[in-house]
């Protein structure tokens, strides 16, 4: 009795949230695309964090004897030029794929949001040099950018992430900014001062937690990018090397036998395709929601 | 406040963020530990011969000296002189940057044409199947990455159907046309040379397509909604009402309103073509600007890449400020 009363007073206290939580999972199932996106993003993830269940062979070893052998049951996508089974170096791809998306957004999102609240909140000169700063990151193309960095620091998988991180932080910026901006001027952050809250107790408590849930949104609708760009970088060999099994590098590793052994290309390219279209999809479902015009 | 002063205004912001980002392409270049002169004579050189390299380089000046040296000759056009071609790099770009804006403006014709096509598709059948499948479609285009798309294509038109050239922007044996602007298929208009006109076409088909394809979604995406806001107007309701046929409401009166937030995007899906353009010229061996970066970075080719990419960056930049100009013409509030 005395829980049922309790789960009362919660459920009463935050109805407006169930009732938004409510309508959300109601959109969310009307629309279908946003709905197979979902899955496809379950899916990949599952892969990902079972993914030294689900290997028949080693992805790295090489079995030269079965070398360029076509799809078949044993090997489902076939084999490539070193006998390597090209089934279990997707499904590897997808841990790396996953552990690249993670990486860059928590880097690039720290960068971002740092500099965009300093130059949110502080204003004046320290606002107008790091958005300066902002502007001449944006005037590149990002792929040309991001190939420079990693071109320079020598291509490997770490310095290809280090590169795609230093080059996607700026939309961050611009909107942990903007956020920044509001937030500072409303009546609540003028009354914490006048008690006497410093700084970086007023950005960290009060600024920070009201930005992050935008940058985090941009953040998801972005990850689709970042693996088109990893890849980007792995088929151009200014990424992971090989025989690292990342999907762009393994695009590339087929470019040569094309014409007799489709296979070899073909199939890192569909698992490229399947997760970034999850990610689109789940990505316009999400803006979709978000927006106030088409949300009610 | 004027547009004239809006464009002042915003040229001045333009020099001083292509200042900064000359500081980065040299910060890139030259802070971050690798070794040209190491990559362009091997690891077993004689001591003497990788200083005089080095000498010949300008690297052997201090750090300073080399950042005025390059912002003085960047001003000028002048890069400096690539390493693996021996040409000025100017003059390589001069010849490799017409092959890429002849390919972004064919993709561009190409994405604009689907983008705004599918996306009135999909705002007139809202919800319907046609609206589903073109989402889909166009979705489908900007996520799969543009260098497989591409190689597959050529292996299905090229290997398999023998349909189209497999790469180049030319036949083999064939001579471009006479150089007026640098792009095949304007010269050889210009020049009234139809051999070189057709041969020029076929190739840059392929790539064109891979590249607008990519950049379909945006745009489809923009007019889609643009489309769907201005058919809710009341003049719309005005026009049907009237009883006129619903093809001439939906173009004449919708489409022609709904098109201004689609002018607007095109600046952006420029970058985006820019960028994949980089891909797109790997694979299918155009020799373009992306190209020419590529392969600076990869041989270490330094005054190549700070000058490819300087470019590059020269052109997004300047693509950006015409959009924010247009837009400025377009909505007066933006004038600020």
């Amino acid at each position: 009795m005395k829980t049922k009363t309790k789960l009362n007073s919660f459920s009463l206290k935050n109805k407006p949230y169930l009732d938004d939580l409510k309508h959300t999972w109601y959109l969310w199932k009307k629309s279908r695309l946003t709905m197979v996106g979902s899955i496809l993003i379950l899916f990949f993830l599952a892969v990902a964090l079972f993914s030294p269940l689900l290997m028949p062979f080693d992805p790295v070893t090489q079995d030269l004897p079965n070398k360029l052998r076509p799809p078949s049951w044993q090997h489902l996508f076939g084999t490539d030029q070193f006998g390597r089974d090209i089934f279990s170096r997707v499904i590897a791809g997808s841990r790396l794929a996953l552990w690249i998306i993670l990486l860059v957004s928590v880097i690039s999102g720290g960068i971002g949001t740092t500099i965009g609240i300093i130059a949110g909140y502080f204003g004046g000169f320290i606002d107008d040099l790091l958005m300066r700063i902002t502007d001449m990151f944006l005037a590149f193309p990002s792929l040309v950018l991001a190939m420079a960095f990693a071109a320079m620091m020598g291509p490997n998988l770490t310095n290809m992430i280090i590169a795609i991180s230093l080059v996607y932080w700026t939309t961050y910026a611009r909107l942990a900014r903007a956020e920044a901006i509001k937030i500072k001027n409303q009546p609540y952050i003028e009354s914490i001062r006048s008690v006497g809250a410093g700084n970086l107790r007023i950005i960290f408590l009060h600024v920070l937690p009201m930005c992050i849930s935008p940058v985090l949104v941009q953040l998801t609708l972005r990850m689709g990018t970042i693996i088109l760009t990893a890849a980007g970088l792995g088929f151009l060999g200014l990424g992971a090397q090989p025989p690292t099994p990342e999907w762009g590098a393994m695009v590339s590793d087929g470019r040569n036998f094309l014409v007799d052994q489709w296979w070899i290309s073909t199939f890192p390219g569909f698992a490229i395709i399947l997760v970034v279209l999850g990610f689109n999809l789940l990505g316009d479902g999400i803006r979709d929601m978000l927006d106030p015009r088409l949300r009610r | 406040m004027n547009i004239w002063s809006f464009l002042v205004k915003r040229l001045l912001l333009m020099v001083i963020v292509l200042f900064g980002v000359s500081c980065i392409v040299f910060f890139i270049a030259h802070v971050i530990p690798a070794d040209p002169v190491g990559a362009l004579v091997g690891g077993n050189a004689p001591p003497e011969v990788v200083d005089r390299m080095r000498a010949k380089l300008g690297y052997d000046q201090p750090i300073a000296i080399q950042f005025v040296r390059f912002i003085t000759g960047a001003v000028r056009g002048d890069f400096g002189i690539s390493i693996k071609t021996n040409n000025p790099v100017m003059e390589d770009i001069r010849n490799y940057f017409p092959a890429t804006m002849e390919l972004a403006l064919v993709a561009i014709v190409i994405s604009v044409f689907l983008g705004v096509v599918l996306g009135v598709l999909s705002a007139v059948h809202r919800n319907r199947l046609v609206d589903h499948f073109s989402r889909v479609f166009s979705i489908l285009g900007v996520s799969m990455p543009v260098f497989w798309i591409g190689l597959l294509l050529i292996l299905l038109f090229y290997y398999k159907l023998d349909w189209l050239p497999g790469g180049g922007r030319l036949d083999f044996f064939s001579y471009p046309p006479d150089r007026i602007t640098g792009m095949y298929l304007l010269d050889s208009l210009l020049t009234g040379n139809w051999e070189a006109f057709k041969d020029a076409f076929l190739h840059i088909l392929l790539p064109a397509f891979v590249l607008g394809y990519n950049s379909t979604a945006s745009i489809a995406r923009i007019t889609r909604s643009s489309m769907l806001e201005v058919l809710k107007q009341d003049y719309i309701r005005t026009a049907k009402s009237k009883g006129l046929r619903r093809r001439l409401v939906i173009y004449r009166h919708g489409l022609r309103n709904a098109l201004i937030p689609t002018v607007t995007i095109i600046g952006l899906v420029f970058g985006g073509l820019l960028e994949g353009a980089v891909l797109t010229e790997t694979v299918f061996s155009w020799p373009g600007l992306g190209r020419y970066i590529t392969a600076g970075l990869l041989s270490l080719d330094y005054p190549a890449v700070m000058g490819g990419t300087l470019y590059i960056a020269f052109i997004y930049s300047l693509a950006n400020l015409i959009v924010d100009f247009l837009y400025a013409i377009l909505d007066p509030r933006m004038r600020t």
